[in-house]
């Protein structure tokens, strides 16, 4: 199964709840494998005490010119939808952050001047934590589009042989693939869920967190998926919230109570899991709803291995 | 004029409840939400909108099924896999369909379809608004689900503002910026005269500050750090001062960890206006250091 782990709002927990839920049911014996997609802010290496290494590049084709066959007529520069191309004094001028890769130019090139070199924006890294396998993607600093980082990391992701924990994995049903996505409801964060069999919203009780849930609820409804709610720094003012979920039909997996040592935890760099007994019951509860969901409904979507689009 | 922009990297620090205690200090200010993905500026301003325009970006492939021939050239040229074979025609190959949210609206299937059936639509991806508020005037904007264009978008809002602040007597604009380093992001440094970091002191909090740290560097915008919820990790807040400082990097001030600003968020009023809180004077201390900062550069705004 495919799990992936969204919320509107930034900073609700995402990335707790994802590194936590991967833990414990690694230790409960099912091989979990988990795609760090938050591809400009990867965090889930820190929560995980891990340092994935070997770094494999992302490349984005751009175009390349061969000035002696060009003749600047600048049909590229027109074919070019995304401004990445200008015809400026004879010349052609590649903005390479702004192009998309998408090959238009070369199928208007007159006389076959341009063809392709691969751009790096990004990287892949991979690591083993404790019977957890981590794959994280990162775009460099300084590049604008993290959606070419998020659909490579998910196809090494889902594509990559076996499980690597002491359980023996004869068949995929028995893998969990658990996708920490972007926050934000744009193309970034589709290219995270889309495809996945199940997305948990994380989401805070507060009039941010509700409003941008309503958001998150909208896109992942667009995506035709199933989904269900946590909620993060539960306390005295969940009404509303619980209201939202219950006439969206969501299902509220399990609430975590706003709590000082938690947040304390998290701010020392310590798995909350360990500082809090009421953490970890929550973590245990939403556990039990995961295994429950993979034993109601074992199937990968096969549409998910070939990541996402946007 | 003067631009200010907050930031944070990672998500949840604060960013739009110190903007918002920001614009009660400064006001009356130019406000721009460009979080266009998920905006939260107006929970607390309650803008009282003016003017409402739809955001139109891009394109998307469309295919005519009366002329598709069922080739298969568009799936085969599409570098986003946004074309799939559909239902069955008799007489060729499966008519093709485009996946909306795939299509990144490149064109290139348009240029290829040998039986001219593919058009490229201009494709909405929001709106954006003008609005008056408490503070000042204010322009926001909501991209749709899963849209496209958020940088183009927070250009457009970005400009819209400058252009409207010019008119009126307002010098300073303060931009609510999204969370991350990407394309929305860089749209909102160019030009910009300052940017207030938002940090939480744990280790993601300052893995995500180094991030936005290197990004405004990079695009060479002055930058000043904020540290929130400072007491959760008081050893942290103190060597990340002591790092920035031997950088020479500001530090606007500290904020306590506590239930201040979410009970102003909840009561929908900025941090300023709930009252007799400590929180109160330290976010004072950082706009002071800001508006200090503000008034003494002087240089042109960078543009890219």
């Amino acid at each position: 199964m495919i799990l992936a782990i969204a919320s509107g709002k930034g900073g609700t927990g995402k990335t707790t709840v994802a590194t936590s839920l991967a833990r414990l049911i690694v230790q409960r014996g099912r091989p979990v494998r988990l795609l760090d997609a938050d591809v400009e802010a990867p965090n889930c290496h820190l929560l995980l005490g891990a340092a994935p290494g070997g770094s494999e590049p992302v490349y984005v084709p751009v175009p390349r010119f061969d000035t002696d066959r060009c003749t600047a007529c600048g049909r590229c520069a027109e074919a070019c939808r995304f401004n990445a191309l200008a015809c400026v004094a004879g010349r052609v001028l590649l903005a390479a952050e702004l192009c998309h890769g998408c090959g238009a130019c070369l199928d208007v090139c007159p006389v076959q001047a341009i063809d392709e070199r691969p751009r790096p924006i990004g990287e892949i890294r991979r690591c083993n934590v404790d019977g957890l396998r981590l794959i994280e993607g990162r775009m460099h600093i300084g590049e604008p589009v993290a959606v070419p980082v998020i659909r490579q990391l998910r196809r090494i992701g889902h594509a990559e042989p076996g499980a690597t924990t002491a359980v023996d994995a004869e068949t995929r049903q028995d893998l969990l693939t658990i996708i920490d996505a972007p926050p934000g409801t744009a193309c970034p964060m589709v290219a995270a869920v889309r495809g996945t069999d199940y997305v948990i919203l994380v989401t805070e009780p507060t009039p941010f967190g509700l409003h941008d849930l309503r958001l998150a609820r909208e896109t992942v409804r667009q995506l035709e998926l199933p989904a269900g709610v946590v909620i993060n720094r539960g306390g005295q003012t969940e009404d509303e919230l619980r209201r939202f979920c219950s006439e969206e039909q969501l299902d509220i997996l399990t609430t975590i109570p706003d709590r000082r040592e938690i947040a304390e935890a998290y701010a020392a760099g310590h798995p909350p899991y360990d500082a809090s007994p009421e953490f970890a019951a929550a973590i245990d509860e939403l556990a039990d709803q995961v295994e429950a969901r993979i034993s109601r409904d074992p199937l990968t979507t096969s549409a998910g291995a070939s990541g996402g689009g946007a | 004029m003067k631009e200010l922009v907050v930031l944070s990297g990672k998500g949840g620090t604060g960013k739009t409840s110190l903007t918002a205690a920001i614009a009660a200090l400064a006001r009356p200010v130019m406000l721009v939400d460009a979080d266009v993905d998920a905006p939260n500026l107006h929970l607390v301003t309650q803008p009282c909108m003016q003017h409402s325009q739809d955001f139109v970006a891009g394109s998307e492939a469309v295919i005519d099924p009366e002329r598709c021939i069922g080739c298969g050239q568009c799936a085969r040229v599409c570098r986003f896999e946004a074309i799939h074979p559909g239902a069955d025609n008799v007489d060729y190959g499966p008519l093709q369909t485009v996946d909306p949210v795939g299509c990144e609206g490149c064109g290139r299937c348009a240029t290829r379809c040998p039986a001219g059936a593919i058009r490229m639509e201009p494709t909405t991806c929001g709106s954006w608004y003008f609005s008056t508020t408490e503070y000042g005037p204010m322009v926001h904007a909501g991209l749709l689900p899963g849209a496209e264009n958020s940088g183009k978008l927070v250009s457009l809002v970005r400009s819209e503002a400058r252009d409207r602040a010019t008119e009126t007597a307002v010098n300073l604009i303060l931009t609510d910026g999204p969370p991350g380093i990407g394309c929305p992001v860089i749209a909102s440094l160019s030009g910009a005269h300052l940017v207030l970091i938002v940090c939480e002191p744990s280790p993601s909090g300052v893995h995500d500050l180094r991030s936005v740290l290197t990004l405004t560097h990079h695009f060479g915008v002055p930058a000043t750090v904020c540290i929130n919820k400072w007491d959760l990790n008081a050893d942290a807040t103190q060597s990340l001062e002591s790092e920035l400082a031997a950088e020479g990097i500001p530090v606007a001030g500290r904020i306590r960890y506590g239930e201040a600003f979410s009970r102003a968020q909840r009561q929908g009023i900025d941090l300023i206006a709930l009252g007799d809180v400590p929180e109160v004077a330290e976010v004072s201390a950082v706009w002071d250091h800001v508006n200090q900062m503000l008034q003494q550069n002087q240089r042109l705004p960078i543009h890219q």
